[in-house]
């Protein structure tokens, strides 16, 4: 690499090597070039969910040391502080060493050890049994998964449509949000063109999502000059180096993007004939009150919708590239009254309860400042513009010879997704981005492949019919587009455990896995027989309402039997979760495992490019543990699922790597798009190559194509990159991709609100379904808010993860749990002042749901009124290989006690779940809470206090004393 | 007592962004897991599962807060030795164990030494020395001697862990001795400050203070009204037509 060019992010001249990297003479005897390894693997991490690239150094049969891939496309060499920690997580004395059965209480974590073939043997008559009954009585949950194309599609094959991973309670809202709307959305699915954004905008980014890119991207804005500008009721972390730090009150960022559009639209700032070329922002709507067809779009014989042409003065489609649109005023086409999508934009957002001054107050930022912020954002867009000198080709054949972009971008994560009000604000900001005209322009926000996809993307959800030993017709995910396609009977009754895809949640992209224990426990909508969960903290700090979330688990029904009445719980780590299962199937560390980070799943591209990568085992287990994908392959062709096994019956596949290389979705289409075809020749498409593993471990564990210059941006629309999304099976037609500000699937659900249409929401729903299923964004209270007495419960209570722990399940990380160990509650001075709390002080933090007590610390970087904790370092006493005076345990504390996991009973008596109204989305962060100091004699340790786990068996104590790499200082002095 | 070199050839050292570190802790373990195996390994973690838990750790981050005429800001300081032109730490090692080096002037400690007498920790006014009490000596950063010199790494990977790891490329390398080094031009051009140079033990390491807050950098006219006539959709319709 001597005289190559630098490789990786950090390869500034300040920081390569020395010039000449040859020892001094000092003669003080160091060893300044031992060995390091004896070999390097290339693979991904997984110590959160950022999937980048690391290399693996063994010695001595160890992980001597990780750092990052410089060649990865997500990380280019860079590492975080959990990466840089993996070695604590594998050698976690927490991991469990061999399948377990329950032997005592459910929640006691008293098992005994059993071998895989008993384990096999329970799981496959239990499953066997639901599969020829009725399959939905199996609820499969999988948690923090990457792989959930293979986890889905098992459960396809079996037959249950109750199945979804965590994104219910993540960030649904940000997907749905983004894909109903530009076909798109944030992290996976985009990312702002750090190397040419002028202007950032960063909103509800709680401390991570995603981990290194984001970080990599700061510090080319900071590097170039480019203003930052954090939205965020917390001042740290990212916030903390932004130039611009706004400290929001909680749950108003859609009031402050509607104000900021009110000021751009009044003062003639909108990007109109990017409007025009690339979104529905022309297209004819209905106004015809009581008509089924109100409010959908006006549509031609062929079904297209339609526009109204200046010049014609005629309808013409709204898809015609020689259309000359009118944006505003109101036509009469066949004798229907139509208003373009525009002019409702108009009309909603120039309304003076949007003006600065109307929200200053409820957002608690000055009018003044909004004001700044709009005119920044219209300078930045339309008078420091950037043109790239490409020439590139739109769909409809119309050639230009550059690139032009608006370099404004923006980023919104967990702050924006984790309220009850947040599908709507996630579509106000993209709302924001389409109207400045900076989607997928140079400098602005960049669809990441296979994205984008028309809004919103195919498949619909399956599991309207369920039949024994039948597959189900599709997957169980996917994206309605009316009520029709809805998952409810005709009395209106959920299909779905989870209640997804019903009247509760009828935008559920991602399913609602926070409400499966209470709906299990309850027999609402129907009692299920086995809970099948993977890696995922749900009696613990994964879940709302965690005291009785964990009475649900252990109930009884009056002949004592558990009222969940059989849990199978795939964990590599003694977790809190892991003691209420009946049979546990202990899984490897990532190290010690195949995985595959799929386009068909949660893909790992760059805007630049697709790309996909792998883990493959680079240190043997030295337990008895499997990998939990092969376990599930293996339990598949146990039970005869058609797609697990060969016509004779045998198992199709031998394992997850097997899977990997063998398995084709559709014909040529595998987990893995890289080195296709026999002879590995091919990408996207192709037969399956045997070598295909292989030929990945050689190109360092990950496959990246590189786009050519001029299919890099405007992919909505770009001929060059729509033909090649085609050929790679991303989309099915190379057909524009059109950005929705108007959702006629929304307005669809208001339409059988109003009585219209075959399957029509229950009488008492009406209101709430016309209220929130709005097809343009709203502002609206967060529910709790509205609910709550505000003069008893004033302030807003947050938690994020640290950057440290990010997504990184388990603080028994004995690195990372130094740096935290016990969270404290962070206040304002000046609240704190008001309520007569000092620095340290004990506090119980009370909800209309419970109290937790905890310790604060004062702060000046925070909205005055919210208070914020670090998330799941509280921990429950005999897990996690903790010992039992730990910190986590005694000190730190767990909001989640206090988050109600449903929604106060509205008129009718009835609770929601505690979630967004249209994607059914957890709402953690709408929570009020009061802070009462505690009695000195209750100062010093938390409440609640839950009783001791016992330890599984074979489990020796956690090490008093680690002194990790002795070993490798021991033999290399020794060879010396 | 022990001596300090009169003149080391070069004043290798780091340079710390502190307008970039976001706090991520990324360049504190990897610090820790590139030498809990390396020079002075291990670094011992004493009750890593436990209440009381003390591990040694050569770099550790800490947040403060500062409050500035602009406004209150969130500063994330990453702390390490300083490598010290005339260190405290050295001059009072009563063994010889902690020592400056001649060629390079990384200050290192010399374990066979050291008779865990503490002087040094407490003559350090930066906390940058960690006693590991499992074994009785004071460990410090190595400026990752066995890494920066190691003819068994990939020359590209010859930089401090710390350096190789950080994510918002806050954390730079080189001779501060020489003028022209790319790390002395980074320091020259961002006004790099020495930590409590009225100490007067000439640190190497260098820290870059956060830039100047720039709420209002962009020089944005406000924005005003369209005032054609039919007021905003008047003005729509009339940029159609053009």
């Amino acid at each position: 690499m001597k005289n190559g060019a630098p490789r990786g992010a950090n390869s500034a001249p300040s920081q390569r090597p020395l010039a000449d990297t040859r020892a001094p003479d000092e003669g003080d005897g160091v060893d300044t070039s031992p060995k390091v390894s004896d070999s390097i693997a290339k693979t991904t991490c997984y110590m959160c969910a950022c999937r980048c690239g690391i290399d693996v150094h063994i010695k001595d049969g160890k992980v001597r040391y990780i750092n990052g891939n410089k060649d990865h496309p997500v990380n280019r060499g860079v590492i975080c502080g959990k990466g840089s920690s993996g070695i604590m997580q594998h050698y976690s004395p927490a991991r469990l060493k061999k399948p377990l059965l329950r032997s005592g209480p459910r929640g006691s974590g008293e098992f005994r050890e059993i071998e895989w073939e008993e384990a096999f043997s329970i799981a496959t008559e239990r499953l066997s049994k639901i599969r020829q009954t009725y399959p939905k009585k199996l609820a499969f949950f999988t948690g923090r998964d990457q792989s959930q194309s293979l986890t889905g599609w098992w459960a396809s094959q079996f037959g249950t449509p109750n199945f979804a991973a965590h994104g219910g309670f993540c960030s649904v809202n940000m997907a749905a949000g983004g894909l109903y709307t530009i076909g798109g959305s944030f992290w996976e699915f985009g990312e702002p063109d750090w190397d040419n954004t002028k202007y950032f905008m960063l909103f509800g980014v709680a401390e991570d999502h995603d981990s290194n890119p984001i970080k990599i991207g700061l510090s080319k804005l900071k590097a170039r000059g480019a203003k930052v500008v954090s939205i965020n009721p917390c001042r740290t972390g990212y916030n903390a180096i932004a130039d611009d730090w706004i400290g929001i009150r909680p749950g108003t960022d859609g009031l402050f993007v509607f104000a900021l559009i009110h000021e751009l639209l009044k003062a003639g700032r909108v990007d109109l004939d990017y409007l025009i070329r690339y979104t529905n922002a022309h297209v004819l709507v209905i106004q015809e009150p009581g008509a089924a067809d109100d409010g959908l779009f006006l549509r031609d014989s062929d079904d297209n919708p339609v526009a109204w042409d200046r010049v014609a003065k005629a309808s013409i489609d709204a898809a015609d590239p020689e259309a000359k649109p009118a944006l505003t005023g109101s036509y009469t086409v066949a004798g229907r009254r139509c208003v373009p999508v525009f002019q409702l934009v108009a009309d909603r957002y120039m309304d003076d309860s949007y003006a600065p001054d109307a929200v200053a107050a409820r957002c608690g930022i000055p009018a003044d400042t909004i004001r700044r912020i709009a005119a920044e954002l219209a300078h930045v867009a339309f008078e420091q513009t950037i043109e790239l000198p490409v020439a590139w080709s739109d769909w409809a054949g119309r050639r230009h010879e550059t690139i032009k972009g608006r370099p404004v971008s923006m980023h919104a994560m967990r702050g924006i997704s984790a309220h009850s009000n947040g599908f709507h604000t996630c579509r106000a900001i993209h709302l924001l981005q389409v109207l400045l005209g900076t989607i997928d322009v140079p400098g602005g926000f960049r669809f990441k492949p296979p994205y984008p996809r028309s809004a919103p993307p195919g498949p619909k959800p399956c599991g309207k019919t369920v039949k024994p030993m039948t597959p189900l017709d599709g997957v169980p995910l996917g994206f309605v587009c009316g009520p029709d396609d809805l998952l409810v009977d005709e009395a209106c009754t959920p299909l779905r455990i989870d209640k997804a895809y019903s009247w509760d949640a009828p935008l559920a992209a991602h399913g609602l896995m926070h409400t499966v224990i209470r709906n299990a426990w309850a027999g609402d909508p129907y009692k299920i027989d086995t809970l099948m969960m993977y890696m995922s903290n749900m009696a613990w700090n994964s879940s709302m309402n965690t005291v009785e979330t964990i009475a649900m688990l252990t109930d009884h029904d009056g002949a004592g039997n558990y009222k969940i009445p059989f849990i199978i719980y795939s964990d590599a780590y003694y977790s809190e979760t892991v003691p209420f299962a009946d049979l546990v199937l202990p899984d490897t560390t990532y190290l010690e495992r195949h995985d595959c980070i799929s386009l068909l799943d949660r893909p790992i591209s760059h805007a630049d490019g697709p790309g996909d990568a792998i883990r493959h085992p680079v240190v043997e287990p030295d337990r008895d543990v499997r990998p939990f994908q092969s376990v599930l392959i293996e339990l598949g062709a146990r039970l005869g699922l058609p797609g697990f096994v060969n016509d004779d019956g045998s198992a199709k596949y031998s394992d997850y790597a097997d899977y990997i290389v063998n398995h084709e979705r559709t014909p040529g289409i595998g987990p893995l798009a890289g080195w296709r075809g026999k002879d590995g020749e091919a990408i996207g498409k192709g037969e399956v190559n045997p070598n295909q593993l292989q030929r990945y471990i050689d190109n360092g564990g990950f496959w990246h194509q590189d786009f050519a210059a001029d299919q890099r941006y405007y992919k909505m629309a770009n001929r060059s990159y729509l033909d090649f999304a085609v050929q790679m099976g991303f989309i099915s037609k190379a057909e524009p991709i059109i950005f929705q500000l108007y959702s006629e699937p929304m307005q669809r659900f208001r339409l059988a609100a109003r009585g219209h249409g075959r399957v029509q929401p229950p009488e008492a729903e009406r209101e709430r379904i016309e209220t929130y299923m709005d097809p343009l964004p709203f502002w609206f209270t967060p529910f709790e808010e509205a609910a709550v007495d505000l003069e008893k419960y004033p302030l807003h209570a947050l938690t994020q993860r640290p950057m440290h722990m990010y997504h990184s399940w388990g603080s028994q990380n004995a690195w990372l749990r130094q740096i935290t160990s016990q969270n404290r509650l962070f206040v304002h001075h000046q609240t704190a002042a008001d309520l007569g709390l000092v620095d340290d002080d004990w506090v119980w933090i009370e909800s209309i749901n419970g109290r937790v007590k905890g310790q604060i610390k004062l702060v000046d970087g925070v909205n005055a009124d919210t208070v914020w904790t670090w998330n799941a370092i509280g921990k429950r006493r005999g897990s996690w290989g903790l010992k039992d005076d730990a910190a986590e345990s005694n000190r730190g504390f767990l909001l989640n006690h206090i988050i109600g996991d449903q929604t106060s009973a509205d008129a009718n008596g009835k609770r929601y779940s505690n979630s967004d109204p249209v994607t059914g989305q957890a709402a953690w962060f709408d929570l009020r809470v009061r802070i009462v100091k505690c009695a000195d004699e209750e100062a010093g340790f938390t409440e609640p206090q839950f009783e001791r786990f016992s330890q599984p068996p074979n489990v020796a104590p956690s090490p008093d004393i680690l002194r990790y790499g002795a070993e490798f200082r021991v033999n290399r002095e020794a060879v010396e | 007592m022990t001596c300090l070199p009169a003149h080391t050839d070069k004043k290798l050292g780091l340079v710390i962004d502190l307008d970039t570190c976001v706090g991520c802790q990324a360049c504190v373990t990897a610090c820790k897991e590139w030498n809990t195996g390396g020079h002075m390994a291990p670094l011992t973690d004493i009750h890593p599962y436990g209440g009381d838990v003390d591990g040694v750790w050569f770099n550790r981050v800490h947040s403060y807060e500062h409050t500035t005429e602009a406004g209150g800001r969130t500063v994330n300081f990453p702390r390490s030795c300083l490598h010290c032109e005339t260190p405290a730490c050295v001059t009072v090692c009563p063994t010889g164990a902690s020592y400056k080096r001649a060629s390079d002037g990384i200050v290192l400690i010399d374990e066979s030494k050291c008779i865990g007498c503490k002087l040094c920790s407490w003559a350090c006014p930066y906390g940058a020395r960690e006693f590991d009490t499992d074994v009785g000596v004071m460990k410090k950063c190595t400026l990752c001697v066995d890494r920066i010199y190691n003819d068994n790494l990939a020359e590209e990977d010859r930089v401090p862990a710390c350096v190789a790891a950080c994510p918002t490329s806050a954390r730079h390398f080189g001779d501060l001795g020489d003028p022209a080094s790319a790390v002395s031009q980074l320091v020259a051009s961002r006004g790099g400050v020495d930590l409590m140079p009225e100490m007067g033990y000439k640190p190497t390491n260098k820290y870059l203070p956060p830039r100047a807050q720039r709420a209002a950098s962009v020089a944005a006219p406000r924005l005003e009204p369209v005032k054609a006539e039919g007021g905003f959709l008047g003005w729509v319709d009339r940029m159609l037509s053009n």
